[in-house]
């Protein structure tokens, strides 16, 4: 299978096979991380740089355990944006890091772009690990993979995305994705907070986009269920009018979750707030695969930079 | 010092004038125009297959001098300008100090006079640092050279300032030049605001934000009766308010720039920062409606908006970047290419949006008017700002042999067919292939 790609920068840009090669590489991966030792030998002397402008716990340790179980240095530098308002350009930050000859470069951005900015200038792999409100690819690999581990398909299945759609990576990511594999998506959220044209963000593929005007419609009958993260500093710059009042109107609660099907799955990309957008019983019921997802993003981690950095040696 | 152009095509859009014929230069003046002139003191130049028009006039240029002279300095803008064939630049106040004073006036005419390339006229502030709040003072900066007042890249966001600066521009005969954008509504916005800032994920600026801007600069002409004009228009939305306000008789103009003329907001895919413009690229809606207006008379003028930025600063996260580009030296061909050669490749003027005539216009007695510059016509006994070009002569943007200080352009490595190949002022030729 096909996955020829120096970088990965975003799901918009793959194919389907492109994609269906990343998610059935994933199972074998998998399978490591349930083993007593937890480590292949398959990128040893390889070198995978995390490079972190923003904070984040979860992405960056699940990518430093992937390197690490495939034997790769994995480093983390984490820059405070702070050091770059000293002067540094982002050329500056590409050629030092490229004078230490990395394999891999995973980078996680505020400013949307910066992946594809320094896959420009260096030559190791790119791979985004969030870059401001544009793309998180793994994320919604991870996502795909955790969805079509319990239904068994991505195709034609009916996938509600509510929440703060404007300032998500994980959003756009994920209508890529799940619409060119062919699941019919609704999104939903306050229309403060809902960027314009979202209903045109895909171009192709055999599923569909619909802009729910309420989250009652979009989760109406739905299969899977992906709440967003609202960022508590929203609020003060006027898209809604406090977390009490989103979380009435827009959190996923049992009731709601009774209008979706019976075997609806309910997902989340963290950092979780409980009692805001997702209510305790819903978080910590049986429909709920937030752990799952947090299993499956080592793997599918791994997966990623086998095809990226592992194919190369071989 | 004569100069005998002979065998020119002539378009004078001031003078109605368009025909094959020569030009005889005397003194800094256009002496003569007729066909079969001769001079045998005269240097003779053969403008055969070329345009012979007046020099090219921007109404909207940024020097960075005082203050930024790493990005650009007057020289080397005056330098850029001819070399594109501008004769006359209008150079906007956002300078290190802003230009909002007579002394700074006097040193920009004084820097650009030192030049002696390209005539270097300087736009003063509206208020004092640009800053929206006390008016500058106006009428010294008028008598010490100033051609308009603005707040360039500032918009005046309080309407009473705005009010109060065009009543008082009103009583010193000057225009008033507005940089359009609410700049609440378009906070943190850096780029338009529609499906490709939504597949980016960056924060777009939404056309709601210059549009209600024009409007409200439109209803305070209606209540000042000051001159006003819009820089840099960029909406199919304003566009049809400064129609219908024209229209209406009121005493409003507008430019456009030739990259909102070319490009739309799918340009931003890829993230280059040369692609980063307040206001921004806009849809390919917007861009069939300046087009159109640039046709119908609704647009004054072509300005470049010329925004010099040093590499290192372009070399940014796009959310970080400055914004602005370039525009002088490629103005001619973008302009040519959208306008003129048509946008299907064919190159027939057959397909041209305009005549060549009226991008002339656009490029000189147009902005003359504007801010009432004695210049942008080929009149016997005009000074001699002359621009020949060759229409059809095709090169490719190299930024690397630019004259201005920056590269900062989104057409480098563009194919444009076009290119001056002479340009003088004042009868003194300042530039040539």
């Amino acid at each position: 299978m096909a996955f020829n790609r120096k970088d990965l920068l975003g799901i918009r840009e793959l194919s389907v096979e492109e994609i269906t090669t990343i998610v059935d590489a994933v199972d074998s991966f998998r399978e490591i991380s349930d083993r007593d030792i937890k480590k292949v030998p398959t990128l040893r002397g390889k070198t995978v740089i995390n490079l972190f402008f923003e904070p984040s716990t979860r992405t960056r340790t699940s990518f430093e355990i992937a390197a690490k179980r495939l034997s790769a240095d994995a480093i983390n530098i984490s820059v405070s944006t702070s050091s770059i308002t000293k002067g540094e350009t982002l050329a500056d930050t590409a050629s030092n890091l490229q004078a230490m000859s990395p394999d891999a470069i995973v980078v996680r951005h505020g400013s949307p772009g910066v992946p594809h900015q320094l896959s420009r200038l260096v030559q190791a792999a790119i791979i985004n690990a969030g870059d401001g409100a544009h793309e998180h690819p793994t994320q919604a690999l991870l996502d795909a993979y955790t969805i079509r581990e319990r239904k068994g398909k991505i195709a034609s299945l009916h996938i509600a995305i509510i929440g703060d759609i404007m300032h998500s990576r994980v959003a756009r990511s994920n209508t890529h994705l799940l619409t060119k594999l062919g699941a019919h998506v609704r999104v939903a959220g306050p229309r403060t907070l809902m960027p314009p044209h979202y209903e045109k963000l895909i171009e192709n593929g055999e599923g569909s986009l619909t802009v729910s005007d309420n989250i009652e419609e979009a989760i109406a009958g739905a299969d899977a269920i992906m709440m967003l993260r609202i960022q508590k500093e929203r609020m003060s710059e006027a898209f809604f009018p406090s977390i009490k009042e989103y979380s009435i109107q827009y959190g996923l609660t049992v009731a709601r979750l009774g209008l979706a099907d019976p075997d609806c799955i309910v997902l989340h990309p963290g950092p979780v707030n409980r009692g805001v957008e997702i209510s305790s019983d819903v978080l910590d019921g049986s429909r709920s695969l937030v752990l799952d997802q947090v299993a499956n993003g080592v793997a599918v981690r791994m997966a990623i930079l086998f095809l990226l950095v592992g194919r190369a040696t071989e | 010092m004569k100069l005998l152009i002979k065998s020119g095509r002539i378009i004078d859009p001031a003078n109605r004038r368009d025909e094959i014929a020569d030009m005889l230069i005397d003194d800094g003046s256009i002496a003569a125009i007729g066909s079969g002139l001769s001079d045998a003191g005269a240097e003779v130049v053969d403008a055969g297959g070329l345009i012979v028009c007046p020099g090219f006039i921007d109404l909207h240029v940024h020097l960075r001098e005082p203050g930024e002279e790493y990005k650009e300095t007057i020289a080397s803008g005056a330098a850029a300008a001819v070399a594109g064939g501008f004769t006359s630049i209008c150079a906007m106040p956002n300078t290190r100090p802003v230009n909002d004073n007579a002394s700074i006036t006097r040193y920009i005419i004084d820097k650009g006079r030192e030049a002696g390339l390209a005539r270097v006229y300087p736009v003063g502030a509206i208020t004092r640092g640009s800053r929206g709040e006390e008016l500058a003072e106006m009428a010294d900066m008028k008598e010490a050279g100033a051609v308009a007042v603005s707040d360039d890249g500032r918009p005046v966001m309080n309407s009473q300032v705005m009010r109060h600066a065009m009543e008082y521009s009103r009583d010193h005969g000057l225009v008033v030049v507005d940089h359009c954008q609410d700049t609440c509504l378009s906070a943190g916005g850096v780029m338009h605001e529609g499906r490709y800032s939504t597949l980016l994920g960056l924060k777009g600026m939404a056309p709601a934000a210059e549009d209600n801007h024009v409007a409200r600069d439109i209803m305070l002409a209606r209540l000042t009766g000051a001159r006003v004009h819009i820089a840099h228009i960029s909406t199919a939305g304003a566009v049809a308010l400064v129609r219908d306000a024209k229209r209406e008789g009121l005493p409003v103009t507008c430019e456009v720039t030739p990259h909102h003329l070319a490009l739309t907001d799918s340009a931003v895919q890829g993230f280059d920062t040369n692609t980063k413009m307040s206001p921004p690229l806009r849809t390919d809606d917007d861009q069939a409606a300046l087009v159109e207006a640039a046709a119908d008379g609704t647009i004054d003028a072509i300005a470049t908006d010329h925004a010099p930025h040093h590499l290192d600063e372009k070399m940014l996260e796009y959310d970080r970047a400055p914004f602005g580009v370039i525009g002088l030296e490629t103005a001619l061909g973008v302009a040519l290419k959208v306008l003129y050669h048509g946008r299907d490749s064919s190159g027939s003027p057959e397909t041209a949006k305009l005549k060549l005539s009226r991008l002339i216009e656009l490029l000189t007695i147009g902005p003359a008017r504007v801010f009432g510059l004695p210049a942008g016509t080929l009149g016997i006994g005009s000074p001699a700002d002359v621009t020949i070009f060759d229409p059809n002569l095709e090169w490719t943007v190299e930024p690397a042999q630019f004259k201005s200080k920056s590269r900062n352009t989104p057409f480098g490595g563009w194919q444009l067919k076009g290119q001056v190949i002479a340009t003088c002022v004042g009868g003194r030729t300042l530039f040539r292939k």
